[in-house]
């Protein structure tokens, strides 16, 4: 092997990586937060790629008819739990986040859908409709079930990847799709040659990297979510609204996986069930990382894209097996590191 | 448990169905994925609902068990009943190899491993070229039985069935018994049942494989019912979905795991032949409204359909009473050079900087009665872990009858004879009394998970159940003891604790609080019981705190204050010492 091939696969494997660091990151949060090991993570990602297509080519996206009709679910939920203590502002409110805002997005969508809009007009639309979705999910699916084991939201939460990906079907068919560099033009320094997309996706990560950082040692929302994670009940018990923290979580969450889509986008062609996998694999990163620790499991993404990147050369055929199988002498690594004292509760 | 009628009555029926007249053969085909299914899911009832082990990818089993046969029947032309022991054995090899990674870990790294290593398999069945790749392996030989070949769906049902209603007895089985209770135990962690000698981890991987061997077994069935396999249904999805069957049939109930896979399975056909007639148009509109059903289910039912049914059968009065008069044999007793039963010289834990233990030494002689008591953080119950192995100790020794015990795990203390109570209760809330306290006689009994299944432990069973019945009459919970433990007040599960505890026929007691929560009548009787234990040959060491209590019992008293031992002696001379009170009630008392 020489130099040029192994620093183009390790550029290769860096900027995948940085993607899945991404992922990892946002299913660290919404875990400790929620409790909530999130599949659907694949499903932003894939949304937020593919609504970002569809628009940049003029095609209008199912996506944001879906968030309006989730959000209205989302209202529903919202009034029949608060049947009995109704009143004009709580009323108000939901109609007003739930179904005013997702209506102002699709009827936007269709008015530039239209008109080929511009590269950044197609981010911003695909970021709020998939943070939306994001959010009314969390109404929907898991805050009714915010009280149970990690088992039963474990199985929800594979439920609502489950109807998230055929509904990416219906709206954006069988067939892949790719979309414009959200930023083009490259540089070339030695033999390794850097485009503007892999620079934007390097960018992103870091700045996601120290912004989480910072939002959860000097915030004080940030606060309150770790807080959350570490003990519900006494959260609760300091004044904390833990739906709020679970909001923020899928939030966090959705617009991160939704940003990791538009950047995969155009680098390679997605379909409608990419996401699970490419979620998967950051995933691994945050097992790595314990579920727990953000730079681990930045690092970890870097180790488990690199070690694609490579194994893709040398086994393609064995990429995905030795992806996976990665996760064997880790998990046994944390066998034996394991505490010896821990008692579970369920 | 006890009654077999209703599986006797439930394989007549399914003997039944396809004599039925005018039986569609569709719903027969149904039937046989069902029972596949089935099998599976009882699996994951045992290592998910009661284990609390939750894997994604028991579809890897199904496929090992599915390619063994497959491979060996067409390239080499085994007989598929040849096959059958290896293709389980393969399950449960491989079971092994992945048990021996995984089932240490807790909580969420399990379903995320075993997510991981899922997909990673079904990977390597795509790929690897003796498996055919992607086409998978075709023209696998039908089961026969002499001449008769299974070739219809009708005629492998009754071998499905047959494999589904004897693995759901020999299920059963298991969980009624010595290692079932072991098993039942695993989910509420590890620290109650490695004090009564369970060697956790081994309990784990036993319903690890267990869970895989009957998802070889479906994958054998699978081979020989469709005659050819390919990589497709053996990926992440079909795993998410078996779990998703044992969740919904009721995660802790064998029969869950079947009616569960009819729910699912139903409702797939009624959802894929239905629905396009309702919604026109492309797609995976089925899985869709699958997964929108899923979460339904679980905001509406989170407990699964089985527990559900079951809250509208009239409630079933309370099991036998065990045959008492059945003894058990004294456990041996350890022998040893020293006539002081236990010896704590100069132990010290430190927890990072903290030292919860400071060089504490204290001893205690056969029949006798030693309190441990100190103010809240004193560290009694970091001594208490010091002893029994729970924790081991940063210096300093510890020695039983002479022989040091430093560095031994809580199975091997309680083996010496030493066993205790928890000052945070530590039952398992959905097994009786009973079954409770027998855990306590775990080391007592020799039947294995093989025995159990086949119920050639009932000997050995009888006898540990009369023991834990005797105990539970000793403690005066007679009454008590077909309740579930998780419904007895507080005060009533720290006696059953003891009872337990008394299961294992030690030589030392160790009692963390047990007066706590109890009534004043109720600590009376505590104290008579704990005072007739000693006269009997019996050492108790207890940490408590109310004073009264301790004063009246205690031969001698054991002071701790921030770890360090500041007095030691009778109670007079303890209520008199002016550290003890400074420690107590600050310096000006």
């Amino acid at each position: 092997m020489n130099t040029t091939i192994m620093l183009f696969l390790l550029q290769d494997g860096i900027t995948n990586g940085a993607i899945y660091a991404l992922l990892g990151l946002a299913l660290v949060l919404v875990f400790a937060v929620t409790r909530v090991i999130l599949i659907p993570q694949g499903e932003f990602v894939t949304y937020g790629a593919l609504t970002y297509a569809s628009l940049a080519s003029g095609q209008m996206p199912g996506t944001a008819k879906l968030a309006l009709a989730m959000g209205v679910t989302a209202c529903a939920f919202d009034l029949f739990v608060a049947r009995k203590a109704l009143h004009g502002r709580l009323i108000l409110r939901s109609v007003v986040a739930n179904v005013v805002l997702p209506a102002i997005v699709l009827a936007l969508t269709i008015y530039f859908a239209a008109q080929k809009p511009s590269v950044a007009v197609c981010i911003a639309l695909s970021l709020v409709i998939v943070a939306m979705i994001g959010l009314y999910l969390y109404r929907i699916a898991f805050q009714p079930l915010a009280h149970t084991s990690v088992l039963v939201l474990l199985i929800a939460s594979v439920g609502t990847h489950l109807a998230l990906q055929g509904l990416g079907l219906l709206f954006f068919g069988a067939e892949g799709q790719r979309g414009p560099a959200v930023l083009s033009g490259a540089f070339t320094a030695g033999s390794l040659r850097f485009t503007g997309q892999s620079l934007t996706v390097y960018g992103i990560t870091i700045a996601f990297i120290v912004g989480l950082w910072l939002f959860f040692g000097l915030t004080l929302y940030g606060k309150a979510l770790r807080a959350t994670a570490v003990n519900r009940l006494g959260a609760r018990l300091a004044g904390i609204r833990t739906t709020l923290s679970g909001q923020i979580a899928f939030l966090l969450a959705s617009v991160i996986g939704a940003l990791s889509g538009i950047m995969i986008v155009p680098i390679t062609t997605l379909y409608y069930d990419s996401g699970f996998l490419i979620g998967l694999k950051g995933f691994v990163a945050a097992i790595i990382g314990g579920l727990v620790s953000y730079p681990l499991t930045a690092a970890a993404a870097l180790f488990v894209g690199i070690v694609e990147a490579f194994s893709s050369f040398y086994a393609s055929n064995y990429k995905e097996v030795i992806v996976f199988m990665l996760l064997i002498p880790v998990l046994l690594l944390r066998s034996l590191a394991a505490p010896a004292v821990e008692e579970e509760k369920d | 448990m006890q009654s077999r009628l209703p599986i006797l009555v439930f394989a007549l029926v399914m003997a039944a169905i396809p004599f039925i007249p005018g039986m569609p053969p569709f719903w027969i085909v149904l039937l046989d994925n069902i029972g596949l299914s089935a099998l599976v899911a009882m699996g994951l009832v045992l290592l998910t609902g009661v284990g609390g082990l939750t894997s994604f990818g028991q579809a890897a089993f199904v496929g090992f068990g599915a390619y063994t046969t497959a491979l060996l029947t067409t390239a080499y032309g085994l007989s598929p009943w040849l096959t059958l022991p290896l293709s389980l054995l393969i399950s449960g090899l491989l079971a092994v190899l992945l048990g021996l990674v995984t089932v240490r870990l807790s909580g969420h790294y399990l379903p995320l491993g075993t997510l991981a290593w899922g997909l990673g398999l079904f990977y390597l069945f795509s790929k690897l070229e003796f498996l055919g790749r992607n086409d998978g392996i075709s023209a696998i030989p039908p089961l026969s039985i002499g001449s008769f070949k299974m070739l219809s769906p009708g005629s492998i049902y009754f071998a499905i069935w047959v494999a589904v209603t004897l693995s759901a007895l020999l299920t059963m089985n298991l969980l009624d018994s010595r290692t079932g209770r072991a098993i039942r135990a695993l989910r509420r962690g590890h620290v109650a049942a490695e004090a009564f000698g369970v060697h956790t981890p081994r309990a784990k991987l036993l319903v690890f494989i267990h869970a895989a061997v009957l998802a070889g077994l479906s994958g054998w069935l699978y081979a020989h019912l469709q005659r050819a396999v390919n990589p497709t249904p053996f990926g992440a999805q079909a795993g998410i979905e078996y779990l998703f069957i044992a969740v919904v049939g009721g995660a802790g109930y064998v029969w869950g795991g079947v009616l569960g896979a009819a729910i699912v399975v139903i409702l797939k056909e009624v959802l894929q032949s239905y629905l396009p007639l309702i919604v026109p148009g492309s797609g995976q509109v089925e899985t869709i409204v699958f997964g929108i059903m899923l979460v339904a289910l679980l905001q509406l039912a989170p407990g699964g359909v089985w527990p559900w049914l079951m809250s509208f059968l009239p409630e079933r009065s309370g099991g036998r009473k065990p045959d008492t008069s059945l003894k058990l044999e004294q456990r041996p007793r350890a022998s040893g050079q020293s006539s002081i039963l236990l010896q704590v010289e100069k132990a010290r834990k430190q927890f990072g900087g903290v030292v919860a233990v400071n060089n504490v030494s204290f001893d205690v002689q056969a029949r006798e009665i030693v309190a441990l008591i100190g103010p809240n953080g004193a560290g009694k119950s970091t001594t208490f872990n010091l002893i029994t192995g729970v924790l081991s100790a940063t210096s300093g020794s510890i020695s039983v009858l002479g022989r040091k015990v430093d560095r031994a795990p809580p199975q091997e203390i309680v083996k010496l004879g030493i066993s205790r109570t928890f000052q945070h209760v530590k039952l398992v809330p959905d097994m009786t009394v009973l079954e409770n306290v027998a855990i306590g006689a775990h080391l007592r009994g020799h039947s294995g998970p093989l025995s159990s299944m086949l119920r050639l432990d009932r000997a050995d069973e009888a006898k540990l159940l009369a023991e834990a019945a005797r105990q539970i009459e000793r403690v005066g919970l007679a009454e008590q003891m077909h309740q579930l433990a998780g419904s007895l007040s507080l005060g009533q599960q720290r006696i059953v604790e003891i009872a337990r505890a008394l299961c294992v026929d030690p030589m030392l007691l160790l009692l963390d609080e047990p007066a706590a929560g109890l009534r004043h009548m109720e600590k009376q009787q505590l104290a008579k019981l704990l005072r007739d234990l000693r006269d009997g040959g019996m050492s108790v060491l207890l940490v408590e705190h109310d004073m009264g209590f301790v004063m009246n019992l205690a031969d001698r008293i054991v002071v701790l204050d921030f770890g360090t031992k500041i007095a030691e002696g009778t109670p007079a001379t303890i209520k008199t010492n002016p550290e003890v009170i400074k420690a107590y009630l600050g310096v000006a008392a």
